[in-house]
């Protein structure tokens, strides 16, 4: 007895050992590739960004903010985000529930399906809509006889960008809803409680800050995303131009203070949202499902 | 209420779960579905619940149809394994919620389903503990707050899923006694799972013993217990050793000689004895008796159980003798069986 708990406890040692002996060096290293790495490619390209916003000075700033076309641009960047996110948080909802909750024919097709905007290059998405839309499609007389403006309009703009950040909340909450599986709503149901309650009183609360954790994911690629809404925009100055667009617009103007200042609220969006998901993921880790994504 | 399953048949994906059930709950009675798991016996719960709908066959709850009826339709109560109480909610809210979410015209005033619930938690054993989160309890007291947020509803029925099983063999113990007099006080038709014997026996009015989807057999303890009608229920509930045995002039043999248990009526052939460890006597020499080596003795509550290899292909049977017996210190024994029950070798196969 006592001999086979000595070699259980060797072998346990010895890894153990080897492990931390050999980690200083290795760990130095580690660490030191990766902060030079990070540094290099993304503190340095951040800085960068507030750098040159600032470059003429901060009155230069706000008035380049405040030019018109771009502050269009800016306006027209919240109303899309202001769309597409309720439209992918309810279809999120949606979905997961039905997938984790639910069996049916057709489910992992379906899983596919809401994953192909990440597999899809964000040029090709937009140009879907071009092909579906455009004057040469089978649409597209339809649309011009009764005067409806979908491509190089915001209607175009929104089904872009819900297209391409259509995945975000349902990848967050599909594993989160299967993990918790359907005990709880059975429960609420015997006790008398209508579908619709259940959803409300029980498995919307179960999972509020993944859903949080997703929507605030998808707010951020909403915001930012160019392929997609670069293709089907028009690059209308004042009218379909969202940030990044305009971004790269006053970039090829020559017009570095006001690109940059741009840029830099796109930064600042980025910086906010990583603390804010950090803060999530430190206070409801557990609540939220371990599957990191890097997206 | 009375809960009558009529001829109930349950395939999942084609896969048969239950194979025509039928059963009789009477009024106010303490039933256990009792069976190994993939016996069938949590699906009959559920099905009884409205969880799940039958493939074919009714359930009636009194002299009313149930079948087609919602879960919140049968005002069952379901206790589930692992509690299922809604981690957010305060205790209070819990025990709440069956009555919050009724229809404004059926709803108590706040005033009211708080003093419900109060009353709930104390009958309980939880008075005081209304404000905790289900994460700040133990697992007993876990359970006892799905117990009576079940009970809440006033439900016709009140179904429980292994409602123990969750639990550590003390706080099980506690509240088995426990939940027995919560029955008897309230007086609620009551149903619960288990593959627990212990539990069924010493919880139930009666118990219904299940194996592969379908009832083996129905009755009090005591009969479960005393006389099983099949080798799966005399396996299944409390320990017991199977020989094979040959029947001849109303005498059974084992290899080449009698064992001392006469079966007087029984017709010549193969049969199989199934007889508990404690249910034998020591002999010391062996003129019709089981004899052979001991090869292993263990200590098992208030007795020494002893395993014996008989015969050539060196059969295992376990004896249970007093501990401080000379017997135990013997390196062979000799027994014979004082009760049995005798299977012919058909039927012990087709279990």
């Amino acid at each position: 007895m006592a001999l086979a708990l000595d070699a259980s406890i060797s072998t346990f040692a010895a890894p153990a050992a080897r492990a931390t002996s050999e980690s200083r060096l290795a760990r130095g290293v580690a660490m030191g590739v990766t902060f030079l790495f990070l540094g290099v490619f993304l503190v340095l390209p951040l800085a960068v960004v507030f750098v040159e916003a600032f470059a003429k000075g901060v009155p230069a700033y706000f008035a380049a903010l405040r030019e018109p076309d771009t502050a269009a641009a800016i306006r027209l960047t919240l109303t899309v985000a202001a769309i597409a996110v309720p439209l992918n948080c309810v279809f999120g909802v949606a979905a997961s529930w039905a997938i984790a909750k639910f069996e049916f024919k057709g489910k992992a097709f379906l899983i596919t399906l809401i994953d192909l905007p990440f597999s899809v290059s964000p040029v090709i998405s937009g140009l879907i809509y071009v092909l579906l839309f455009g004057a040469g499609s089978a649409l597209g007389p339809f649309l011009e006889r009764h005067g409806i403006q979908i491509l190089f309009a915001v209607p175009g703009i929104v089904l872009a960008t819900v297209f391409v950040t259509f995945p975000f909340v349902a990848r967050e909450l599909i594993p989160l809803m299967q993990d918790q599986g359907t005990t709880d709503e059975e429960a609420a149901l015997s006790l008398g409680a209508s579908g619709w309650q259940t959803f409300w009183h029980v498995t919307l609360p179960n999972i509020r800050w993944g859903l949080l954790y997703g929507v605030l994911l998808c707010n951020a690629r909403a915001m930012g995303e160019f392929g997609a809404v670069s293709v089907v925009s028009g690059h209308i100055r004042g009218l379909t131009n969202t940030m990044p667009l305009q971004v790269e617009i006053l970039y090829n103007q020559y017009d570095f203070a006001a690109a940059f200042a741009v840029a830099s609220l796109l930064a600042l969006l980025a910086l906010v949202t990583l603390v804010l998901k950090t803060l999530l993921e430190l206070s409801y880790s557990s609540e939220i499902s371990a599957t990191g994504r890097g997206h | 209420m009375e809960v009558r399953i009529d001829h109930v048949r349950k395939e999942f994906d084609r896969f048969p779960a239950l194979h025509d059930v039928s059963l009789t709950i009477g009024s106010g009675e303490l039933v256990a579905l009792l069976g190994p798991s993939g016996s069938g016996k949590t699906t009959l719960l559920r099905l009884i619940a409205g969880l799940e709908t039958p493939t074919e066959g009714k359930i009636f709850f009194g002299e009313e149809d149930a079948s087609l009826k919602s879960v919140q339709e049968r005002h069952i109560g379901f206790v589930f394994q692992h509690y299922a109480l809604f981690r957010h909610m305060t205790v209070l809210e819990n025990v709440a919620f069956g009555l919050k979410v009724r229809p404004r015209r059926d709803r108590p005033a706040w005033l009211e389903i708080r003093k419900r619930a109060l009353e709930l938690l104390d009958l309980v054993q939880l008075g005081g503990m209304e404000k905790r989160y289900p994460q700040q309890l133990s697992g007993g007291q876990r359970q006892r707050v799905a117990l009576a947020r079940a009970m809440a509803i006033e439900p016709t029925v009140l179904l429980l899923d292994e409602p123990f099983g969750a639990l550590d063999a003390k706080v099980r113990k506690e509240l088995r006694r426990w939940l027995r007099e919560i029955h008897d006080r309230t007086g609620h038709t009551t149903v619960f799972v288990t593959h627990d014997q212990d539990e069924a026996m010493e919880l139930a009015d009666r118990v219904v013993v299940m194996s592969q989807g379908a009832i083996e057999q129905v009755g009090t303890p005591d009969e479960i217990y005393d006389r099983p009608n099949s080798p799966a229920v005399f396996g299944f509930v409390g320990e017991s050793n199977a020989l094979p045995v040959r029947i001849e002039k109303g005498e059974a043999w084992f290899a080449d000689r009698p064992i001392g248990v006469e079966v007087d009526g029984e017709a010549d052939g193969d049969a199989i004895l199934y007889f508990r460890p404690h249910d034998v006597e020591l002999r010391d020499g062996c003129g019709g008796c089981v004899a052979g080596p001991v090869v292993a003795s263990r200590r098992v509550a208030g007795n020494r159980h002893v395993e014996l290899e008989i015969g050539a292909e060196r059969h295992r049977v376990e004896i249970a003798i007093p501990p401080g017996h000379l017997a135990a210190g013997l390196s062979r024994l000799a027994f014979r069986p004082t009760r049995w029950t005798l299977f012919r070798v058909a039927e012990a196969r087709a279990a």
